[in-house]
């Protein structure tokens, strides 16, 4: 007996959504615990401010305030999203996962629903694979959320990372489009270098009590290899950005709008100078009053840059996100028409 | 292929001329980096990676570390074209 497949459709992004933590924090606030400056900070990545969660945001809260803005502006009901990826590294919880937490409550309890686990990539690859369920015919809505609450897992005195890393949450909604809105996926791995960015000690640990009580075992706090990262961030992923643009059939001069993940705001400025994007094209820089929130950093600079420059709504857009792994996945979308 | 010590402070005068701002006439061989030429950590890397391209040369980034002066920048660079 022959089995039935049927084919979907081109896709696009059809609307985005963010949530702030309420908590702005500058960085003349966390300075002196790390013998650090405003002036410092701001020369190195580019970052004044960033927001820190609270105990009354836990990532579930931000993902779903996030998703029902996106729902809300796509116009369609929760209960049409059939699918749902939320990529995080922050989610304190092994099992069950983040997406059924937030499916639940947001009232669709029956949506397919996972996490990804891809850091700062995570992102780009939620994109990458709604794209290809949709155009597969295997889902029709696909929400995806990138979420993070880095200030659990940041030690507050890691001269490294303690500035760097904040909280957030973006979401789109991603549904069935007459032209293909979003482009083929340029994504990829450095495995070799998996001990760049790194949480560590593992969970087990904490079992193993025999010698060392708990208290002495450290937490797993993000840290990372700052050189390391921006050789790779910057030579490296800027080739598969311009690999990105080729397989959507676009050159540089195509692209209204970078927005890759809001790292550092050298490694972005480094990239689009290492990729020639012509002057003309905006690059969004929300690191500067957001910090850097991994999975979510994507999604949130999308929204605040179509909320101050509305006529950037339906352009056309390049998206990376990169990080621990390393991993990283890129393409070509179409921004979200004005809701 | 050999490389002068001459033409390699010639080159990287250049380049951290290029990346960082400096004034070539600043750059000399027993200028440190961050202290008197003000390349910071990750404008080093780009340093690196020009000099990599313009010399043929691998310089990996356990070596960065280690390249305090411009000096010592020109003896790795040397060494590592013999």
């Amino acid at each position: 007996m022959a089995i039935t497949v049927k084919t979907g459709s081109h896709s696009r992004i059809l609307s985005v959504g963010s949530y702030r933590p309420k908590h702005l924090v500058m960085n003349s606030e966390i300075v002196d615990r790390i013998e650090s400056s405003d002036e410092w900070i701001q020369q190195r990545t580019g970052i004044e401010s960033r927001r820190f969660a609270g105990d009354d945001e836990s990532v579930v809260d931000m993902a779903c305030w996030a998703a029902q803005s996106a729902i809300e502006r796509a116009g369609i009901s929760v209960t049409d999203i059939d699918t749902v990826i939320v990529a995080t590294i922050t989610f304190p919880h092994q099992a069950p996962s983040a997406s059924t937490a937030i499916i639940e409550r947001l009232g669709n309890p029956t949506a397919a629903a996972f996490d990804l686990s891809a850091a700062c990539a995570g992102f780009s690859y939620g994109v990458a694979m709604a794209h290809d369920f949709i155009f597969a015919g295997t889902s029709r809505n696909v929400l995806v959320i990138g979420v993070e609450k880095l200030s659990d897992f940041t030690d507050p005195g890691d001269r490294a990372t303690a500035f760097i890393f904040a909280d957030g949450a973006g979401a789109v909604v991603i549904g069935k489009s007459e032209t293909p809105g979003i482009g083929p996926v340029a994504w990829g791995s450095d495995a070799e270098n998996r001990d760049a960015i790194t949480m560590d000690p593992p969970w087990t640990l904490m079992r193993n009590t025999e010698q060392k009580s708990v208290a002495d075992i450290d937490w797993p706090n993000i840290s990372q290899e700052g050189q390391k990262v921006f050789r790779w961030a910057v030579y490296a992923v800027s080739k598969a950005a311009l690999e990105a643009i080729d397989k959507a059939g676009l050159t540089v001069n195509d692209i209204d709008v970078f927005i890759p993940h809001q790292a550092n705001m050298r490694i972005i400025e480094t990239m689009a100078k290492e990729m020639k994007l012509p002057a003309t094209t905006v690059i969004a820089d929300d690191i500067r009053v957001n910090g850097n929130t991994s999975a979510a950093s994507i999604p949130l600079a999308m929204d605040a840059l179509l909320k101050a420059r509305p006529e950037l709504h339906g352009k056309t857009a390049l998206i990376i996100g990169y990080g621990a792994g390393l991993v990283y996945a890129g393409q070509v979308v179409e921004l979200p028409p004005q809701p | 292929m050999a490389l002068s010590p001459a033409d390699v402070l010639a080159g990287l005068k250049e380049i951290v001329e290029e990346v960082a701002g400096v004034s070539a006439s600043q750059i000399e061989l027993d200028k440190n980096f961050t202290d008197d030429l003000d390349v910071d950590s990750l404008s080093m890397v780009e340093v690196v990676v020009a000099a990599e391209e313009r010399f043929g040369v691998k310089i990996p980034d356990e070596a960065v570390t280690d390249l305090a002066t411009v000096g010592d920048a020109v003896n790795f660079i040397v060494n590592a074209a013999k």
